[in-house]
């Protein structure tokens, strides 16, 4: 035993202000290499112990001040240097707008980097040794004990004096820590490592497993698979081993009418118009008419839209010819398509469509107004 | 531990205070009826902006009580009768809220019925704001309060002759009741006295933001009356600075909660853009107004975040002595800035006028007397209390 090498004194206590009463003491016998151990942070110890204020703060301002600057950089080079854009008619640097910003990526930046710091410089972490583990009083602090440590490696330590000092301030209990005869790490020990490797091809087979197969066993079907035909897949129903069918000959669609006179040129004497010009005909006829005829025809009928040139010229709709079109006539046109004119029929409904007709009607009677209509809209 | 008997040697307050609170409350009341008389409109919406400041003291007061029942707090035991004293002007306001009441009319825009039925914005928000309706919620929001005083006080009043632990364990319950009501009465109150003198406007967080402006209130003025009561050994002697710091901190957290929620409820409204809701603002940036509403921020937020974000300042007697007579200005500047700016004679600008000065005098001399009538008739130490030791024993 008298070789092995003091790692220090302690004394253990009962009650928090017993152990805050003596730290003062130990404070003033003017040790420096000393710490307190306690299950929970003690209100008072600091001052005890006259412990310095911590500089962690200054961590904190500075990463939280880089924060606020770093922030606006990034807000501002994106979003007003860079890649200039409006946002909900705001200006490129809008500073309300960048508060929450700034904001998140102070507190994020401070806290952090204060947790960080506070580990790795204050309490020099990681370490994987030290005398106090497994110790007795080590496991008597973590749990509804409170201790004082002296090191021996503060010049004022002396084994018996010291001890002495520690009796004397009323402890439960005072010993002498010793260093272990070599330094022992315990994370290479043998069995920790198989213990370690376990765990992982534990933990590794695991995953795989829950990830990909487990996941894909289906406890319950839902009906996910039915004897049913999907769209675009075959089946075995049919001889032809095709799931979609095709319609019975000869059927056609819910509302549609065959037009008989397809490829026809005059198909007048039969064709009459079955609409009358109201206002919301007229509208519907206007608003087709500009959809589907303005892009050639022009917006008033003249044959002077922006194609003229690029396309064989359109004609004019107020022409003597058009004019003396029956309704009939015009409805065939747009139905059937003529010369380079494709048939609208797919794009505009029956209905629509003598609804343009009409709309082209009033477009050739405002052209040719007469001294009577004039008087009309006057009196209007 | 706990055992050892409290020593607290029962010391009055100098005569000298109940003097100095007479005369400012008398100045004050001479010099308001003269300015109800020069200018009552003017002299009313400062009226208003009084009543709120008192409204802030008391129920921000009654809620640092309920906080450190509700939150196990030993620290601030020892000062709890400071807090209780300040509460003692919720009673108050069932008076003071009559001259408000009698001048409705010239106050809220909205008590006129023939202006509500030509608005269809205030038609659809007549069902709450009526005249029935909102006297009977003065009446009853002031009668809670009133009540959950009386209850706090008369269990602590009583803790101190029987030392009978049930009351603290009533007090903890009544806390967690009190809490609740508070947020919901507290908002309320800044609806029906403090938006509704504008009552086109639409904002949903105006609660919290008159809630985190009056917690300051009442926090600095707790503050300021802990620090010259101990300096002046009127508290237990060994309180010591640790306390101190808990309230600086708390001030502290409060003042960042203020100016949370206020830049909170400008950036929604700057970022929406909406028309119904960014006129408000536009109104506090009217002529001289813009320079309160730029003054707003650095007195209310920026003066009392620097000069409290350090860990020595929190805890040094002078600073809290000067930061929270600042935020008692601060909070009552931002209550003036509130209403004042939606009075017709002044919406083009501030002008100055002496009425302004008025009322402030008149609240010092009403806070001041009521401390001091408390203080004559009640220790200044809860000294029932079974955390006093303990709160005594408080070290960072």
């Amino acid at each position: 035993m008298a070789d092995k090498k003091i790692f220090g004194a302690v004394a253990l206590y009962k009650e928090p202000n017993l152990l805050i009463e003596a730290a003062r003491k130990v404070a003033n016998a003017g040790f420096t290499k000393w710490d307190v151990n306690s299950p929970y942070p003690l209100h008072g110890i600091d001052k005890a112990m006259r412990i310095k204020p911590s500089r962690l703060g200054i961590v904190t301002l500075i990463f939280g001040l880089s924060g606020v600057a770093l922030a606006l950089l990034l807000m501002w080079w994106t979003m007003s240097v860079d890649y200039p854009m409006v946002i909900g008619g705001k200006p490129y640097f809008s500073l309300p707008a960048f508060i929450p910003v700034t904001f998140e990526i102070t507190v994020i930046l401070a806290t952090v980097s204060t947790v960080v710091a506070m580990f790795a410089f204050f309490f020099g972490l990681p370490r994987n040794a030290h005398a106090l583990h497994d110790t007795d009083y080590m496991k008597k602090v973590s749990l509804d004990h409170y201790g004082i440590v002296i090191e021996a490696i503060d010049p004022k330590f002396d084994e018996k004096s010291t001890i002495d000092l520690l009796n004397s301030l009323k402890p439960l209990s005072t010993a002498i820590i010793y260093l272990p005869e070599k330094e022992t790490y315990p994370i290479f020990e043998p069995r920790f490592l198989v213990l370690l490797l376990s765990v992982a091809v534990v933990v590794s087979l695991g995953t795989y497993l829950l990830l990909n197969k487990l996941m894909y066993v289906q406890p319950f079907n839902w009906m996910d698979d039915q004897a049913k035909i999907i769209v675009q897949s075959g089946s075995e129903f049919f001889a032809d081993g095709k799931g979609m069918r095709l319609p019975v000959e000869g059927t056609v669609a819910r509302g549609f009418i065959p037009y008989p006179f397809e490829g026809q040129t005059n198909p007048t004497e039969v064709l009459s118009n079955p609409s009358f010009p109201t206002k919301e005909n007229l509208q519907l006829g206007q608003r087709k008419f500009l959809t589907y005829c303005s892009p050639c025809h022009g917006n008033y009928a003249d044959g002077d839209s922006r194609l003229n040139g690029q396309f064989p010229n359109p004609p004019t709709l107020h022409s003597e010819r058009a004019i003396n079109f029956s309704d009939g006539m015009i409805y065939h046109i747009i139905t059937n398509g003529q010369n380079v004119m494709p048939s609208y029929a797919s794009q505009v409904t029956r209905e629509e469509r003598w609804a343009i007709v009409n709309y082209i009607r009033v477009l050739q009677r405002a052209k040719n107004a007469t001294e009577s209509d004039l008087k009309f809209v006057k009196s209007e | 531990m706990f055992s050892s008997e409290i020593t607290y040697q029962r010391k009055d307050l100098p005569a000298s205070i109940s003097k100095i609170g007479m005369i400012l409350l008398v100045i004050g009341v001479v010099l308001g009826v003269l300015a109800f008389l020069v200018d009552h409109s003017r002299a009313l919406f400062n009226y208003l902006v009084a009543f709120t400041f008192m409204i802030s003291i008391g129920v921000g007061a009654l809620f640092l009580i309920a906080l450190e029942y509700a939150a196990g707090a030993d620290w601030s035991v020892p000062i709890r009768r400071v807090v209780e004293f300040f509460a003692a002007v919720v009673p108050l306001l069932a008076i003071l809220v009559i001259p408000l009441l009698l001048n409705m009319h010239d106050l809220f825009h909205w008590s006129h019925q023939e202006a509500v039925a030509k608005d269809s914005v205030l038609e659809s928000k007549a069902p709450y704001l009526n005249v029935p309706f909102f006297i009977i919620r003065v009446f009853v929001l002031i009668g809670i309060w009133t009540l959950f005083y009386f209850f706090f006080t008369k269990n602590s009043k009583k803790q101190d002759a029987t030392k009978n632990q049930k009351f603290t364990t009533i007090n903890i319950r009544l806390s967690a009741i009190f809490i609740p009501v508070f947020g919901i009465t507290i908002s309320i109150a800044a609806i029906d006295w403090l938006m509704s003198v504008e009552p086109h406007w639409f904002s949903t967080i105006f609660g919290v933001y008159f809630f985190a402006g009056s917690v300051v209130a009442a926090l600095a003025a707790v503050t300021l009356a802990t620090v010259l009561l101990k300096e002046r050994g009127y508290l237990h002697p060994s309180m010591t600075n640790d306390h101190l710091f808990s309230l600086g901190a708390l001030l502290f957290a409060f003042v960042n909660f203020w100016g949370y929620i206020a830049f909170s409820q400008f950036m929604l409204i700057w970022y929406a853009d909406l028309p119904e809701e960014t006129f408000w603002f536009i109104q506090k940036w009217q002529g001289s107004w813009a320079i309160f509403s730029i003054g707003l921020i650095i007195i209310q937020f920026l003066v009392p975040y620097i000069a409290l974000v350090s860990q020595p300042s929190k805890m040094n007697p002078k600073t809290l002595k000067f930061i929270s007579v600042w935020l008692l200005f601060a909070h009552l500047f931002d209550l003036f800035w509130l209403v004042m700016p939606e009075m017709e004679q002044m919406s083009g600008g501030y002008y100055f006028s002496w009425i302004d000065l008025t009322f402030p005098i008149g609240i010092v001399g009403i806070l001041l007397l009521v401390f001091n009538m408390k203080a004559k008739k009640e220790n200044l130490i809860p000294i029932g209390d079974p955390k006093l030791q303990k709160g005594l024993d408080f070290h960072l």
